[in-house]
């Protein structure tokens, strides 16, 4: 079933119609506007992110994909004088409600940094972090499910023999999958990512996206991108961002091959500019 | 080319500059050892243990004040330690954004003040304070090594304890200056993972241990060497005592006091003796700490260096 629902204050040039899937969304966002001070960066953003799938947000440099994805785990709060308004609801469950224990959202929605960010700590304490911090202490308990984690992260193989080593011993591609192991140990549901890939080298980024692929049948996964390529190789759904606004939300093949928008498909043909 | 030439000149210049301190200190090194011959040889390694401080028998050992100055900079730093790190927490991590800067600024002025005002305000209100809390002691507290002798108010405690005062601003300052270079890349890893907000502050603390451990023995460096305060509320008394209430002597405090009155070159040596001993500890404590802070700087500049963006221009056809 296919809802229509009216976007406000659309730019010039875009529909003001989208539609929308309803049924599978795990995140939904609606009217959702996003404010540095007295700077509006995000205009009445209204998407739905299914459940289990690649959603790619892609877009200019400075167009609010960054901000949009840390809206989704609020993360957003730690900078002062940040504002959001509008509802970003998941699993039906407004994230901005008075409330809302911020701390056991951020542990349902993970989160990858462009820059690696590894702890100053061994490979297995950084895994470990989030574990320990939830309060689980016991040391073969810890032990299966860093285990578990490096194996989904497809790290195990590479580390299993060093997991007291420095994780700032591990090449940029390691730390950036042992960062997403760490992410994994939590046990969340999303996993938001914002270019994941994009301090690597080819190699170590066709792991990571290897690894999306296979991490997708138990996550809802976002990805920041800048890559057109990487988004079309690993996402099934893509959001064009522009100005702070979605221009064009469909299906990865619709938006490659048969956008509906001129500004799309400019940017995606590199037309861009 | 009249750049490179310039380039030069300056290095040559600032490079002359760098140089001359190096002289400068191992020339006081050298100083401090030559002046201090006559004794050096007659006691050799006795001075450094003997407890018997008789300037009119000539016979000199300084162990009661190299102990009171290890002991009450030590004290100091058990004290000042936490209490920096508060302070450095709350200013980096708690107060509210426009409290930052005036709090910084007041704690950094605290280091300004001179050590004869900390000296006076030790004597007029802190050993007041402090007599009246050895009074309060309870008897079996008292018979604890700890806690003997009279309660004179002056004494070890007190010396301690004024000592902490000078020393926080100095720890404190230098700690906020390491949270604060703590890369927020961090915090927001924790954050990402479902940390509080105290345990994001525990992962900064953690990234710049090092760091912050450096920046307490530089407080530590500051405690060792300090003299006016501490010679006006320590009871300025030589003797080896675990006590809080007895009054002791420091190095400092005894080349201050009695530097005037050294008539005969023995007593002079040995007070230079004591000088150079205090030299060296200073030095060293303060390389180190120096070292250990420098280290924790380099290895965010490490980190930053690892994970250099790429080009983000991949945006292909
Ligand atoms: N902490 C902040 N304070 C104020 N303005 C900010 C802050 N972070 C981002 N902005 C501004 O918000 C806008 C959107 O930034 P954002 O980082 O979300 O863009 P982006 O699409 O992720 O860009 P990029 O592709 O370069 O990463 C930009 O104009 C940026 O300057
Ligand atoms: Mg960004």
């Amino acid at each position: 079933m296919t809802i229509t629902i009216a976007m406000p204050s659309a730019p010039p040039g875009t529909a003001a119609v989208r539609e929308i899937e309803s049924g599978a969304a795990k995140i939904s966002v609606r009217d959702f506007d996003f404010f540095y001070g007295s700077a509006q960066v995000l205009h009445g953003i209204t998407l739905d992110i299914p459940d289990q799938q690649v959603t790619a947000l892609i877009g200019p440099s400075g167009c609010g994909k960054t901000t949009f994805i840390r809206s989704i785990n609020r993360m957003n709060d730690i900078i002062p004088e940040a504002r959001a308004k509008g509802t970003i609801t998941i699993d039906g469950r407004d994230i901005y409600a008075p409330g809302t224990d911020v701390v056991a959202l951020r542990r349902r929605v993970g989160m990858v940094f462009q820059k690696s960010n590894p702890f100053p700590k061994s490979i297995f304490d950084n895994v470990a972090y989030g574990l320990r911090i939830g309060g689980l202490t016991d040391k073969r308990s810890l032990r299966e499910h860093v285990e578990k984690s490096l194996i989904r992260a497809a790290l195990w193989d590479e580390v299993k023999d060093r997991l007291d080593d420095s994780a700032l011993a591990l090449s940029g591609g390691q730390q950036q999958r042992l960062c997403i192991a760490r992410a994994l140990a939590v046990d969340p549901e999303i996993l938001l990512m914002d270019e994941p890939a994009s301090a690597l080298d080819p190699t170590a980024t066709t792991k990571i996206e290897e690894l999306i692929w296979e991490l997708k049948a138990n996550y809802t996964i976002v990805i920041v991108t800048h890559n057109m390529q990487q988004a079309a190789r690993v996402s099934d759904r893509t959001a064009f961002f522009m100005l702070g606004r979605v221009v064009e939300y469909s299906d990865t093949k619709t938006i490659f091959m048969n956008p509906k928008e001129k500004m799309t498909e400019d940017y995606v043909t590199g037309r861009f500019g | 080319m009249r750049r490179s030439a310039d380039d030069r000149l300056f290095r040559l210049t600032t490079g002359a500059f760098a140089a001359m301190v190096l002289v400068i200190v191992v020339g006081i090194g050298i100083e401090l050892t030559r002046q201090s011959m006559l004794s050096i040889q007659k006691f050799g390694w006795s001075f450094w243990t003997g407890r018997t401080w008789d300037p009119v028998a000539g016979e000199f050992g300084a162990l009661p004040f190299i102990w009171g100055t290890l002991y009450s900079s030590l004290l100091a730093l058990l004290l000042s330690a936490p209490i920096a790190l508060g302070i450095a927490i709350f200013i980096s991590e708690l107060s509210p954004r426009f409290l930052r800067q005036p709090l910084a600024y007041l704690t950094d002025l605290l280091a300004a003040i001179p050590s004869i005002v900390y000296g006076l305000w030790g004597i007029f209100v802190l050993v007041p304070i402090v007599r009246k809390l050895e009074l309060l002691t309870p008897e079996p507290l008292r018979r604890l090594p700890l806690f003997h002798g009279p309660p004179l108010g002056v004494g070890m405690g007190t010396a301690a304890l004024i000592l902490a005062v000078m020393v926080v601003p100095f720890s404190s300052s230098v700690a906020r200056e390491i949270l604060k270079n703590v890369p927020s890349a961090q915090r927001e890893a924790a954050y990402a993972l479902g940390a509080t907000r105290w345990e994001a502050i525990k992962v900064a603390i953690g990234y710049g241990k090092t760091g912050i451990i450096g920046a307490i023995m530089l407080g530590l460096g500051r405690a060792l060497g300090e003299t006016m305060a501490v010679t006006m509320v320590i009871g300025n008394n030589p003797q080896v005592s675990l006590s809080l209430f007895t009054p002791q002597y420091t190095m400092a405090a005894v080349i201050a006091n009695e530097f005037t009155e050294a008539a005969d070159e023995l007593y002079l040596h040995a007070l230079i003796e004591i000088g150079l001993l205090l030299f060296v500890i200073t030095i060293v404590v303060n390389l180190a700490s120096r070292l250990l802070i420098w280290s924790t700087k380099k290895r965010a500049a490490e980190l930053v260096v690892l994970a250099s963006p790429a080009t983000k221009e991949e945006i292909a056809a």
